[in-house]
């Protein structure tokens, strides 16, 4: 079966970095056919476990609740929300912003980390990619049900209509429209794209006639030509570099919703950086969360390795000391304008009634994951699992900073507010998660995990000058290589 | 072999020769080989795209890229018109005491269709080019190509090429270190 490294292969902690040495990212003395065998036989169980049935179940039951808060939200008025005359964006607005920037890491995964030849993105990209998807399809429920007629939250789109109007196109809450739309499009196209080629693995690895079918189809009679993949890695390389400045762009947009109001503490240039450096921040910890108890049940420790973890980590710190830095120039630039209103707004944070929602943020974003400088915490599964449910926490608290404390005290103090969500608010970001983990679940259950042929393509044995039967010499012997 | 095979007529529809190799770098090889041996239509497959193949196999860059610079400027253009059209030309409304039609207002909605529209004119090239969906190809009828999407490669030679020949097509493939030839019937 396949090829087996000459040399035998004593790394286990593949995390170390010396520099001599190329680090592995395939470990376990794993071939071509092992991978695919490992990652299929997940999606060939007859039966899962009982955990994810149990998973499933809670998550499931969590959804049902999303949809029983909707339609109660239908029913009954946008009454039944905490949102009140100074704070008209709550609980919606904030879970929306959360879940697209929870979205961004999937996509920074498969596109950034693809045009900067990050080998390791391999192991991890497939299920970034899909919690991204399920990332955004929470995040677009809330924009949808937060109109108020909710019947009429197609009027978004610009489409003949009787009325004879059309949207007004010089509002940031229109440009969300299409961005979201466009990144959730683009997003699921490289998704699919790439899920492809494992698609035919499973059917042809099928053994009965439905799966044969299912698979086939969505495997749309791939057979591994050459010729196909000649455009199909062009087209990979161009979705990369068109995914990339729309990774940048989704949250730039979404971030001008706050920095294109006059209100203090939202009008502010450095909006759209902050909010990007968040979003990544925040989804590299999801994957973190999701990715450790994965490897775990599923065994998939040798393709999602410690290094993956770790790299993953070090994003999530570099990140996180971005947006230490991003809350203390919004400090520096409200005391430097000399203008009174924002100066109040950032001192009514840290201060004010909200000044406990803020002392969360800063816990959880500015300091905790300074406790990756610590190689120790960084591979320890379990401890970074800790830090990325922080950080999570962390960041759904900084958008509630942000949409909470500038509406509750603007301008004029006489309309002055406190916003205090409702049972119905909590339920229903309560139930996301549960929209959330049941994709994901299933995700799980039905698709390769991880993606394999890019897997085999980055594994020594795919260099052709790999082992003895490579071409005569002459041919350059290491091109194309990268350290990772 | 297929085992349902046998139930066609033998009467000479011969697709080609299906040979297979163990290593990427055996796959390279053979291409460049049959390359040289001048043969036209033929392919390689493999689990996943091996590096320096294009090379050997000699084959010309693709075009595709063109289509998707077609499908951004489409992308940009309509929504420059779009917005224009529609916000200051059908339905002029004043909002703010913004001027009707300024570039750097629609440049957020002209920039994602653009994106959109480039990415999905790449993702319909790419199976319009490669001629996918396509369910049925002659070599699904071999039992051992199931393989190529785990950890094996392949070569076929099309019987339609000028070169080919039988016999010689099958004694290059074998002498190039295949450990299995086999004849694919269309």
């Amino acid at each position: 079966m396949g090829v087996m490294t000459a040399e035998p292969r004593p790394v286990v902690d593949n995390t170390s970095d010396d520099p001599t040495r190329r680090a592995a990212l395939v470990l376990g003395g794993r071939d071509f056919g092992s991978v695919s065998e490992v990652v299929c036989e997940i999606a060939e169980r007859r039966k899962p476990t009982t955990g994810w049935y149990i998973a499933f179940a809670i998550s499931a039951a969590l959804t049902g609740v999303l949809g029983a808060m909707i339609v109660y939200l239908i029913g009954t008025g946008i009454g039944v929300w905490g949102v009140n005359a100074p704070v008209g964006w709550g609980f919606a607005i904030i879970n929306f912003v959360f879940w697209v920037g929870i979205g961004h890491a999937g996509t920074l995964i498969s596109a950034i980390l693809f045009l900067f030849r990050q080998k390791w993105r391999t192991g991890i990209n497939r299920f970034a990619e899909a919690m991204t998807i399920f990332a955004v399809i929470c995040a677009g429920v809330f924009p949808a049900i937060h109109v108020g007629r909710i019947w009429f939250a197609y009027w978004l789109f610009p489409y003949p209509n009787q009325m004879a109007m059309w949207p007004n196109f010089r509002s940031p809450l229109l440009w969300d429209v299409f961005a979201v739309g466009t990144y959730f499009t683009v997003s699921l196209l490289f998704w699919y794209m790439g899920m492809v080629p494992d698609l035919a693995t499973l059917r042809d690895r099928a053994t009965n006639r439905v799966r044969q079918m299912v698979y086939g189809l969505l495997a749309m009679g791939w057979r591994g030509s050459n010729r196909h993949w000649q455009n199909y890695e062009r087209v990979y390389l161009i979705l990369a570099a068109l995914a990339t400045p729309l990774v940048l762009s989704v949250h730039s947009v979404v971030s001008f919703d706050f920095a294109v109001s006059i209100l203090p503490g939202w009008h502010t240039t450095i909006f759209p950086p902050y909010f990007v450096a968040g979003a990544i921040f925040c989804g590299f910890a999801m994957v973190v969360l999701l990715a450790v108890p994965a490897r775990q049940w599923f065994g998939l420790k040798d393709l999602i390795t410690l290094r993956h973890l770790e790299n993953m980590n070090k994003i999530i710190l570099a990140t996180g000391l971005m947006i230490g830095y991003a809350y203390f120039v919004e400090f520096f630039v409200a005391w430097y304008s000399g203008n009174a209103y924002e100066h109040f707004a950032f001192v009514n944070r840290q201060l004010g009634p909200y000044a406990w929602s803020y002392w969360i943020m800063v816990t959880c974003n500015v300091i905790s994951p300074n406790l990756f400088w610590s190689k120790k915490i960084r591979t320890t599964p379990w401890m970074m699992f800790i830090v990325a449910v922080l950080v999570n926490i962390g960041m759904w608290f900084e958008r509630f900073v942000i949409v909470v404390t500038s509406l509750s005290r603007d301008y004029l103090p006489s309309s002055w507010g406190y916003y205090k969500p409702t049972w119905v608010d909590l339920l229903t970001l309560l139930g996301s998660f549960g929209l959330f983990f049941m994709l994901f679940l299933l995700f799980l259950r039905f698709v390769p995990m991880v993606a394999m042929s890019e897997v085999k393509g980055i594994m020594a044995e795919a260099d052709p000058h790999h082992g003895p039967s490579g071409p005569a010499a002459g041919a350059p012997a290491d091109h194309g290589r990268v350290k990772v | 072999m297929a085992e349902d095979r046998d139930t066609r007529s033998d009467d000479g529809d011969l697709y080609g020769l299906l040979a297979e190799f163990a290593t990427p770098g055996q796959l390279v090889h053979a291409a460049e080989a049959v390359r040289e041996q001048g043969y036209e239509k033929w392919d390689c497959y493999s689990p996943f795209p091996v590096h320096g193949l294009d090379r050997a196999m000699g084959l010309r860059d693709t075009r595709l890229p063109w289509i998707v610079l077609g499908g951004g400027l489409t992308g940009a253009a309509t929504a420059i018109l779009m917005q224009w059209w529609m916000n200051a030309v059908d339905y002029p409304l004043i909002i703010s005491g913004k001027p009707l039609f300024s570039l750097p207002a629609n440049i957020p909605v002209a920039f994602e269709l653009t994106i959109l529209f480039s990415a999905l004119s790449a993702f319909f090239a790419m199976f319009v080019f490669n001629g996918l969906p396509r369910m049925y190809h002659p070599a699904f009828r071999s039992e051992r190509f199931r393989q190529v999407t785990n950890n094996r490669f392949f070569i076929t030679i099309e019987a339609a090429d000028p070169n080919f020949d039988i016999e010689r097509s099958e004694s290059l493939l074998r002498s190039l270190g295949s450990s299995h030839v086999e004849r694919l019937e269309d």
